[in-house]
């Protein structure tokens, strides 16, 4: 397995294929809890954790799991890693814990981290199914984060808690509820499909200029 | 055993499935068991803290807080057994009785809210309030512990004849309060909980100036 291999595992999460803009998975702690960008942060890190851990242990454990029951086994190993996330924060940070919610112990319900361990962990070494979670999860906290940051800012004039335009501002309320969500998610994914047909259009062409050129 | 082996070998049997999914069980039940054990401590220390610091806040002035239990021969010190009312008795640096700080819960707009407030009944005022759980809507019920001004006002409330929430700036009596613009709802949730706990302990509480005395603990630590 050559260093390329995993480097390539490991971005393409980030934008090409990235869970949330590009495969729109996750799409409800997505909605739910990106009305700041501490939450949003909190809630990445966490699904960090369990799709990191999982893929990681689904791959060692690979050849061993029988096909037939593999989903179950899926499942029991992400709902222990989401358990081990729920109680960590609760104990070193309650009060985030308190934000999020019932929104920790349903990533085990998150399809984008049931859907990397069918599609990948479960069929690659445990060396490129590390790589291919972090750069998932990567994409998905960087996500979460745009979502949240985007939000906050409008709907609440701050960032981490910090105000950014003095008591002045009147908050876009409609922002950080669901609302919100739906329209950063919108223009968002817009942003997305514009870039990729604009992106074709430009390979088109230079093929397309390759070709009469000739 | 390999992927080819498996092959070779046709489908495992249905031992081999249940044994897998039994393992997998027993291991998960066990780290869960581990990670519950280790995080225990921190939590239930976290909590208490959580509600020693809510208590000094809504009762001004109070150094020091014990939990006072309602029994059936009255108000009386010690650790809350399951299902017990529980109210907590503060005091001042000398031993002084200033407030008790009662919790109550009640529906909010969307889920419950779980509050404490201060009460002195010498007075009869509200001292203090402090949310202490609540999932209103962000950016407008959750005013309810966010907005200073609306907490401020629970700093000197008159609970007589009760505590009303009126229209932003029009509150005039001792016992009336703004309610939040926007968050109408959850204000008025806030003032009826403080209400109905208000009514259901003023029978439990003793009369003023009879108030169970602070019991310092063998352990020094002042609770």
């Amino acid at each position: 397995m050559s260093k390329g291999q995993s480097y390539e595992e490991f971005v393409k999460g980030i934008w090409r294929d990235n869970p949330v803009f590009v495969q729109v998975l996750g799409m409800c702690p997505m909605l739910a809890v990106t009305n700041s960008a501490v939450n949003a942060i909190a809630m990445g890190g966490a699904t960090f954790f369990v799709l990191v851990g999982s893929s990681a242990l689904v791959a060692s454990f690979r050849n061993w799991i029988p096909k037939q029951v593999r989903i179950s086994c899926f499942i029991i190993i992400i709902a222990t890693f989401v358990t081990v996330a729920d109680y960590s924060l609760l104990a070193l940070a309650p009060a985030v814990h308190k934000e999020l919610g019932a929104f920790i112990p349903l990533i085990v319900a998150n399809c984008m981290i049931l859907g990397r361990q069918e599609a990948f962990a479960s069929r690659n070494e445990p060396r490129l199914a590390i790589f291919d979670a972090v750069g998932m999860a990567t994409g998905f906290l960087l996500a979460l984060f745009s979502l949240g940051a985007v939000r906050e800012i409008l709907g609440n004039g701050s960032l981490f808690g910090v105000s950014l335009f003095g008591a002045n501002f009147e908050p876009w309320v409609i922002m950080i509820l669901p609302p919100g969500g739906f329209l950063t998610l919108g223009v968002i994914l817009l942003f997305f499909n514009w870039f990729k047909v604009k992106k074709d259009e430009f390979l088109a062409d230079v093929a397309e200029a390759e070709r009469s050129g000739k | 055993m390999s992927p080819a082996d498996r092959e070779r070998s046709g489908s495992p049997g249905p031992l081999r499935l249940v044994a897998t999914l039994a393992l997998a069980g027993l291991v998960s039940g066990l780290a869960i068991i581990g990670i519950y054990e280790t995080t225990l401590p921190t939590i239930t220390e976290n909590k208490a803290r959580e509600l020693r610091a809510a208590v000094f806040k809504v009762l001004p002035g109070v150094t020091r807080m014990q939990p006072l239990v309602s029994r059936d021969e009255g108000l009386v010190v010690g650790e809350p057994g399951k299902d017990e009312p529980v109210v907590y008795g503060g005091y001042d640096d000398e031993g002084g009785f200033v407030g008790y700080a009662i919790p109550g819960a009640g529906p909010g707009f969307q889920d419950t809210i779980g509050l404490l407030y201060g009460y002195t009944p010498e007075r009869r005022l509200v001292l203090g309030m402090e949310i202490l759980e609540s999932r209103e809507t962000p950016g407008l019920g959750d005013k309810i512990y966010k907005d200073a001004e609306f907490v401020g006002a629970f700093g000197a409330l008159a609970v007589d004849p009760e505590i009303v929430a009126v229209k932003k700036g029009t509150s005039a009596g001792a016992n009336e309060i703004d309610a939040i613009t926007g968050a109408t709802i959850s204000s008025k949730a806030v003032v009826r909980i403080i209400n109905e706990t208000h009514v259901a302990w003023s029978e439990r509480l003793p009369p003023p100036g009879t108030e169970p005395a602070f019991e310092p603990r063998g352990d020094g630590a002042e609770q």
